[in-house]
């Protein structure tokens, strides 16, 4: 960091870098510093991080200093006037829906991904084969093209404005991936522990839940994180398949709120924060669980 | 993944019952296999997403063939594809390599870096209309007035805006995939190439890339078909517009179904918009040659 600050970027560098082998400590190669590289970084980090500032920032605004005042500095006096108001808002209802219609998707996806993807890796058979091609044709599908039939079909069931209509689409889209990601996983779970345990006498259904579960656990613990992501963000199903503010999710209550305060800028953008600082607090907890797994999960 | 171990595996033991897959199976048929067949039924129908569903040949197709609608939602469509990849690859696979080396100062940027994985697509789209509004966002915050421009309101500029906002949300995630990638690479090539003298420019075109190509696959597959899924994102931050500049495909199918009530049409546009994934898709796997989980699927 501080050899990147210190440093002034030569002019004629980042044009064409020195090729010549040098002597390494450790890591591959890696010990000239990448002046490039790191000019590249620090841009990268400014194009992330102002927008998240600017709305953090503006957020704590009141209206009339968000209008008077420089929209890139902090607030001369910060107020929490506007999480005030975004909770007024029935914002706890909407985050009690978001709660419900993850968890109601995430686990039961789980599940059922787990034992398929169990089935997959263990098992031969042709429908097995089959069943896994079809997963593997529904990533390559842009699923959301079905909302149509799906609002159809969940009009139909009288489930419309339900949370139950959130979830049940919501476990059906995450099973392709979930389904390759545990696949992955569970090909490298060592074949002699199954045979072992099946010359003990164990079933497939008991080896499932006593050697591939706690083999591929961090594997589950990803998937989960990684489906949860997917559902606590949503935003198509909540949009087509409910409409009352009883089922309404948080990422929905973001656009109606919107649309019902477009005027107060610096509230909009506290109910942005609100509804991001969840899971920020599981980034923040689970980090590391959930990036490693994400890359294990497709770069395998 | 060899062959002989699972023909050994197969002359040992039965393998678990199919039955373990059918709940995955199951959903999956039902909330997205069967809604695709009827994705492709109602194109042929006419249906105002209340009333009865009449059979209705192909009206609904000469309506969204002839609609010049149509063609200029391809065509958005085809340019925020076309230019969400050549901006995110490059990008993902440069920070991916960045933040793949050991540095401290690199893993701490890593970790902002992927910031934007947490937030839902409305809240980005949220975020940055009020950030790219020319009176009381970055423009007017940074007195530059090259920043202060009708981002969302000229309909020559907003296709790059929304370019940049999905590549805003997206790098981050391809990123990870890309992270991920390297750090599987082989310290060994890396030293190899030190010995015969290659620098950082010849070990990454020579060591680096060909090293990543299934990598570059999965994410440039992910990336091409989830470019047609960017809809949330579009919908909140212009609604399609100005006019129709940034209406692409996804959000015209939203908009002529649940705007405009014609669900036969919108189905049309469904099934085109299924038909553009697949054909994407194949192609692409054809390009790079057989990917691993085709390899996987084959070795199993």
């Amino acid at each position: 960091m501080a050899s990147i600050t210190q440093l002034p970027v030569p002019p004629s560098a980042p044009a064409r870098p020195a090729v010549r082998p040098r002597p390494r400590t450790k890591g591959p190669g890696r010990t000239r510093p990448n002046f490039l590289g790191g000019l590249g970084g620090w841009l990268w980090l400014a194009i992330i991080i102002v927008p998240v500032y600017y709305v953090v920032v503006t957020s704590l605004k009141n209206q009339a200093g968000f209008f008077t005042s420089n929209p890139m500095m902090p607030p001369s006096e910060p107020t929490l006037d506007n999480y005030k108001l975004v909770v007024e808002n029935d914002f706890a209802r909407y985050f009690a829906n978001s709660l419900i219609v993850t968890v109601g998707s995430v686990v039961p996806a789980l599940l059922v991904s787990f034992m398929a993807a169990y089935a997959i890796v263990r098992g031969r058979s042709r429908f097995l084969s089959w069943t896994n091609n079809l997963f593997l044709l529904g990533l390559a599908i842009p699923l959301h093209a079905t909302i149509i039939p799906i609002y159809w079909m969940i009009t139909r069931a009288h489930l419309y404005d339900t949370l139950l209509a959130l979830i049940l689409p919501s476990i059906a889209f995450a099973i392709p991936i979930s389904v390759l990601i545990l696949s992955n996983f569970m090909r490298d779970v060592p074949n002699e522990l199954f045979e072992s345990m099946r010359l003990d006498g164990c079933s497939d259904w008991a080896m499932m839940w006593r050697l591939a579960l706690p083999m591929t656990r961090p594997a589950v613990v990803t998937v989960g994180i990684y489906n949860a992501l997917g559902v606590w963000n949503g935003f198509l199903f909540p949009l087509i398949l409910t409409q009352s503010p009883e089922t309404r999710v948080l990422p929905l209550s973001l656009w109606t709120f919107q649309g019902e305060f477009s005027v107060n800028i610096p509230a909009v953008l506290a109910a942005v924060v609100l509804a991001t600082l969840p899971l920020l607090v599981v980034y923040v907890i689970a980090r590391r669980q959930l990036l490693s797994g994400l890359t294990a999960g497709f770069s395998k | 993944m060899s062959t002989t171990s699972g023909s050994s595996r197969r002359a040992l033991q039965p393998g678990p019952s199919g039955w373990l897959a059918a709940p995955a199976l199951a959903f999956f048929l039902l909330f997205a296999i069967i809604p695709l067949i009827g994705v492709l039924f109602l194109s042929f129908t006419s249906w105002d997403g209340l009333g009865e569903i009449k059979l209705d040949g192909l009206s609904s197709w000469t309506t969204v063939l002839t609609d010049p609608v149509t063609g200029n939602a391809l065509l958005v469509t085809a340019k925020i594809m076309f230019f969400s990849f050549i901006i995110q690859a490059p990008i993902s696979l440069l920070l991916g390599v960045f933040t793949a080396a050991g540095q401290k100062y690199r893993a701490a940027l890593a970790v902002l870096y992927f910031v934007p994985l947490l937030l839902s697509s409305a809240a980005v789209a949220i975020a940055f209309k009020a950030l790219l509004d020319p009176n009381f966002g970055l423009g007017a915050g940074l007195g530059l007035p090259i920043l202060a421009q009708e981002w969302l309101g000229n309909s020559d500029l907003v296709l790059f805006v929304v370019v940049f906002v999905i590549a805003w949300q997206f790098v981050p995630f391809h990123t990870l995939i890309y992270q991920g990638g390297v750090r599987q690479i082989p310290a060994s090539l890396y030293e190899a190439a030190q010995i015969d003298g290659a620098g950082r420019v010849q070990q990454f075109f020579n060591i680096t890339l060909p090293q990543l190509k299934y990598t570059i696959i999965t994410s440039s597959t992910l990336m091409v078909v989830g470019s047609l899924a960017y809809f949330d994102l579009v919908f909140v931050l212009t609604g399609g517009g100005p006019g129709y500049a940034t209406r692409l495909l996804p959000l015209h199918m939203y908009l002529t179904g649940f705007k405009a009530n014609d669900m036969g049409a919108a189905s049309a546009l469904g099934v085109i918009l299924v038909a553009i994934g697949l054909a994407l898709a194949l192609l692409l796997q054809r390009l790079g040659g057989k990917n691993r989980n085709a390899s996987q699927l084959e070795g199993a």
